[in-house]
């Protein structure tokens, strides 16, 4: 109790003594900065020579692939022996395993996929693990093929659905890493423990299934601890200085990707947080913003370090080694006042210190009302390295709250109040396809959606395949529905993220987010099958596998109602007939137009469309306009974009990735931040949801595809996350360059 | 009111002030050696109705009311198409938006009624003497002194432009030539000199006319903004010290 007076010293308010509540602490704590950039600090000289060896090692990756994999111990929160970069100048330590970008084997997702990971980059696993867990241990993997049926099985053979968590972590899940900062763990076992005591009634399904969570959360906390005492920190209690307070944030963290492989494991809203303990020791006279600077750039270089072992067919769909350490940045309060404080410059500073990196990914959550000074510097520091991405926090707010954070790319949820069951995508281009061939796939001749006629017009009559397009997109939503309540009932029982969810509140809510690829080729297909003339090209079974349009037609991308309503009226049918289906575990349907890399895989599984696509080039990335295509400039490509409702419909995110030439956004370096401001104003305001920018030359691109050695960190923005462009495949690399470049001068 | 229209690009940032729609209106009596958009120059272009045109123009208003941006008349030349113009600014001006014309001052019509709708003349200095304005353009200066003169009395502000050419445009005589020549023109708030660049040798080649200036390289970027500051900072200033205060 002493000690515990002792850490919270000088901190203000009382309800979030009582009760765990982060977000209460922060309203009642945090100091609004309205300031500019230029009290930061440079780093320090034990900075530098931890980053130094850092980026030696990076570079080494870069060329072999992977640095090493530890392959005689598998996943866990405590399973590995302590590892440091260089102890003495490290200020906050820990690491996955005991060695910088060693990679870890996590078995639970699927053994197989492990295997065929580790196989790759030209290593076997321990003998003995390898024939002990398949003998002992059931995967989510097996568990999911199990409880397939026939069609789910077909719709993903077909490509129909794709990049299903199915066969690894679900990721998304973000731990409120904070409490253990605020509260320390033995406050928090105390808290899971009352919550497991109330916990009682009739033993249905539900409660028995939760007891059990709970258990296994406490359990896991305990782990926590003793994970960070191997290190030689403390986390039983809570943090005293904002050196203990970045320290204990990191290890909750990293108790998590020691623990599970998630896709995207993201951060959440941790800056204005440790702004509070930065600030206080500043007031205090225990640190100067060298100091700060120092711990925060220590903080970023071990996030920038986090790794997963990824198979073939996973870079495929997610190019780049993505870890999505999303760290959400700004917002305003419930009430008005802006989240921004001095921190939140520190953590955007780093790209500065360190160099631009993909990792952590960060996400500044706009409103129109953030200072102008912040807005400046945000625009500043994406001009100069690409890598932030923003999303509309005016449009988040009134939904999530003010305490939420971006997961991923694209997807809020309140910190530790909510969780996200990820539901990949659907390809939706595909199912127009399927409205015309009467369910059958046009590159197998397979039927995978049965009970719709095929349209045998010469012409391609659009209320005819409007009528069936519905009809497919309703059997698909009921497919996806069932696919991934499968999913996720396997994930929970097999590969539970019990560190994570033990920072969770333990009634939490659960939303599942499914996702669409190819947007606009679907509104494009729409649209030319309504305003020009579309003629199919039959095969000898009668399949269109190809078509010949005639004329003109308006285009998704040029802020043309005509074609971006087709684009709405398609996200507004497939979120309308997934809600239809009750989820597992109650969980709230939400939808994506996010494809991160995986347009270009999904491209290569649908036939020729409508809209003049060939069989097997990729579709657009998100929601972007598919390039070439609009021609009136950015701002009615923005306009466009920003039709697609967020709020009810597209509530798990709009993705969209712009891209500019240094020179077309302004003479000089300050009208061009000046610009990009007003351009993310004029965007956000009208709802949209979320906005990649990138500015650079396409022969930065081009030069860095044929010359990777001279461009080790070229961080370029692409559909929700930053990537080294260099760790792209080539395919993946020429996609993202045909992309349309703003570059009128 | 119907007019021809080249194009739109909804998100100029470099022809005026903050974040503008430029229109290029089809259609320029000069035949200019530097010309990168000769494909603007002919007849052609689509029919457009100018009350369908601004309609599209306003929603891209929330861009342009916070950069203090709006929407710019480019070309071709828009003087040439007059009342298409006048009533695209009117319509424009009712909306409470900024308008630029950005003009070579070449054209016909009432220039009085069409500035009286123009917030800013962009204009386009070909060259400060008659001899160097007829090589360049074919022309003489008449016309455009027509056009400096109703500006004058229409007390419009005014940013010049001039494209600065490798061997034709970019001496030291010139420099001090075309600053003599700026100085005598109505309230200039801001001269910019544009780098010659090539991104229009394609077009000719698509309209099957030669290249004038086929063989002459692009203009270094950095040479023409040097010479912006030695020659002309003294319009720049609000700008130069703007930036200085930044790093």
């Amino acid at each position: 109790m002493i000690m515990q007076e002792q850490a919270w010293e000088g901190f203000r308010g009382d309800q979030w003594r009582r009760a765990i509540d982060v977000r209460d602490f922060i309203q009642t704590n945090y100091t609004p900065y309205l300031g500019d950039d230029s009290f930061l600090a440079g780093p320090t000289p034990r900075t530098l020579t931890v980053w130094k060896q850092c980026e030696a090692l990076l570079l080494q990756e870069l060329k072999k692939g992977i640095l090493d994999v530890e392959t005689h111990i598998v996943s866990g929160i405590d399973n590995f022996a302590p590892g440091y970069i260089d102890r003495d100048n490290e200020v906050i330590v820990g690491l996955q395993t005991d060695a910088p970008l060693k990679r870890i084997v996590n078995l639970y997702g699927g053994t197989r996929m492990a295997e065929s990971a580790l196989e790759q980059y030209g290593y076997s696993l321990d003998p003995e693990i390898k024939s002990h867990f398949s003998q002992y241990r059931k995967t989510h993997n097996e568990g999911v093929f199990d409880a397939y049926p026939a069609r789910t099985r077909a719709a993903r053979h077909a490509g129909l659905l794709t990049g299903l968590p199915d066969a690894y972590g679900r990721g998304r899940i973000i731990g409120d890493y904070r409490r253990v900062a605020l509260y320390g763990i033995d406050r928090l076992v105390e808290e899971k423990k009352k919550d497991l005591d109330r916990l009682d009634g009739p033993m249905d399904e539900a409660r028995i299934r939760l007891r059990e969570e709970v258990a296994e959360q406490i359990r896991a906390l305990g782990e926590m601890k003793r994970m960070a005492a191997r290190y030689g920190v403390d986390l039983s209690r809570p943090a005293q200085t904002a050196q203990q307070a970045v320290q204990a944030v990191y290890m909750a963290y990293l108790a998590g990707i020691k623990e599970n492989n998630g896709a995207a494991t993201s951060l959440g809203r941790t800056a204005t947080f440790l702004d509070i303990y930065i600030q206080r020791d500043l007031d205090r006279g225990l640190l100067t913003e060298e100091g700060a600077q120092e711990l925060i750039d220590q903080f970023i270089i071990k996030l920038r370090l986090v790794r997963h072992l990824r198979t073939p067919e996973y870079n495929e769909l997610f190019g780049g080694d993505p870890t999505w350490v999303t760290e959400s940045i700004g917002g305003m309060t419930i009430g008005g006042r802006p989240l921004v404080t001095k921190t939140c410059f520190r953590y955007l500073h780093t790209l500065t210190n360190l160099g631009s990196a993909p990792e952590p990914n960060l996400t500044i959550l706009w409103s129109e009302h953030l200072p102008q000074p912040f807005k400046t510097y945000c625009a500043k520091m994406s001009i100069r390295t690409d890598s932030i991405q923003y999303e509309n926090d005016d449009a988040m707010r009134p939904v999530y709250g003010d305490d939420y954070a971006i997961s991923c790319c694209v997807s809020a949820m309140a910190v530790g109040k909510q969780m996200q069951f990820f539901g990949a995508r659907c390809n939706i281009a595909k199912c127009l396809l399927y409205a015309i061939n009467g369910g059958v796939d046009e590159r197998t001749g397979e039927t995978i959606v049965p009970g719709i006629r095929p349209i045998l017009d010469e012409v391609l009559d659009y209320e005819s395949v409007r009528d069936n397009y519905e009809k497919v997109l309703a059997y698909a939503a009921e497919l996806y529905a069932d696919t991934v309540n499968i999913i996720h009932y396997m994930h929970d029982k097999y590969a539970y993220e019990a560190s994570q969810m033990a920072l969770h509140d333990t009634q939490v809510e659960r939303l599942t987010a499914f996702g669409i690829a190819g947007l606009s080729v679907a509104a494009d297909s729409l649209s030319a099958i309504r305003y020009a003339r579309v003629k199919p090209v039959r095969n000898e079974k009668g399949v269109a596998v190809d078509f010949v349009t005639e004329g003109e037609f308006p285009k998704y991308g040029n802020d043309d109602d005509r074609a971006d309503g087709e684009a709405v009226f398609v996200v507004r049918t497939f979120s309308r007939e997934l809600k239809k289906h009750p989820l597992y575990r109650g969980a709230k349907h939400t939808l994506s137009a996010l494809t991160i890399t995986s347009n270009v895989m999904y491209g290569k599984k649908t036939g020729s469309t409508p809209d003049g696509r060939k069989l097997g080039e990729p579709l657009a990335p998100g929601a972007n306009p598919m390039h070439g295509r609009d021609v009136n400039g950015a701002l009615a490509s923005l306009n466009s974009v920003a039709k697609i409702p967020y709020r009810d419909v597209c509530q798990d995110g709009v993705s969209n990735t712009f891209s500019i030439v240094p020179e077309a956004l302004g003479r000089d370096e300050e009208q061009r931040e000046a610009n990009l401001v007003a351009i993310l104003d004029g965007y956000f305001c009208q709802g949209a949801h979320h906005l990649n920018v990138n500015v650079m030359h396409r022969e930065t691109l081009m030069d860095a595809m044929d010359h990777p050695e001279k461009y080790p960190s070229l961080t370029i923005r692409v559909s929700g996350y930053a990537v080294n462009f260099s760790r792209l495949s080539r395919e993946q690399q020429e996609e993202v360059i045909k992309r349309t470049f703003h570059a009128t001068v | 009111m119907i007019g021809r229209v080249h194009s739109m690009e909804s998100m100029g940032l470099v022809d005026g002030p903050g974040v503008r729609a430029v229109v290029f209106l089809q259609g320029c009596p000069l035949r200019c050696l530097y010309c990168h958009n000769p494909d603007t120059q002919g007849a052609g272009g689509t029919e457009t109705d100018s009350a369908q045109l601004v309609d599209r123009l306003l929603r891209f208003r929330s861009y342009f009311d916070r950069s203090g941006g709006g929407v710019t008349f480019s070309g071709g030349e828009p003087l040439a198409q007059p009342d298409f113009l006048l009533d695209c600014l009117r319509r424009l001006k009712a909306a409470g938006v900024h308008t630029c014309l950005d003009t070579s001052g070449v054209g016909r019509g009432d220039y009085s009624q069409i500035l009286a709708h123009t917030d800013l003349v962009l204009y386009d200095v070909k060259h400060p003497c008659p001899e160097g304005y007829r090589a360049i353009t074919g022309r003489t200066m008449d016309a455009t002194l027509d056009f400096v003169e109703a500006v004058r009395r229409s007390g419009v502000p005014m940013w010049v432009r001039h494209v600065v050419v490798p061997g034709l445009t970019d001496g030291p005589d010139h420099m001090a030539r075309l600053r003599d020549y700026v100085a005598t023109l109505p309230r200039v708030e801001r001269v910019e000199l544009l780098p010659f660049h090539k991104l229009g040798a394609h077009k000719y080649e698509k309209l099957g006319r030669p290249d004038p200036l086929a063989y002459t390289p692009p203009m270094e970027a950095a040479l023409c903004n040097q010479l912006q500051q030695t020659w002309f900072s003294q319009w720049n200033t609000r700008f130069h010290a703007k930036k200085g205060d930044a790093v």
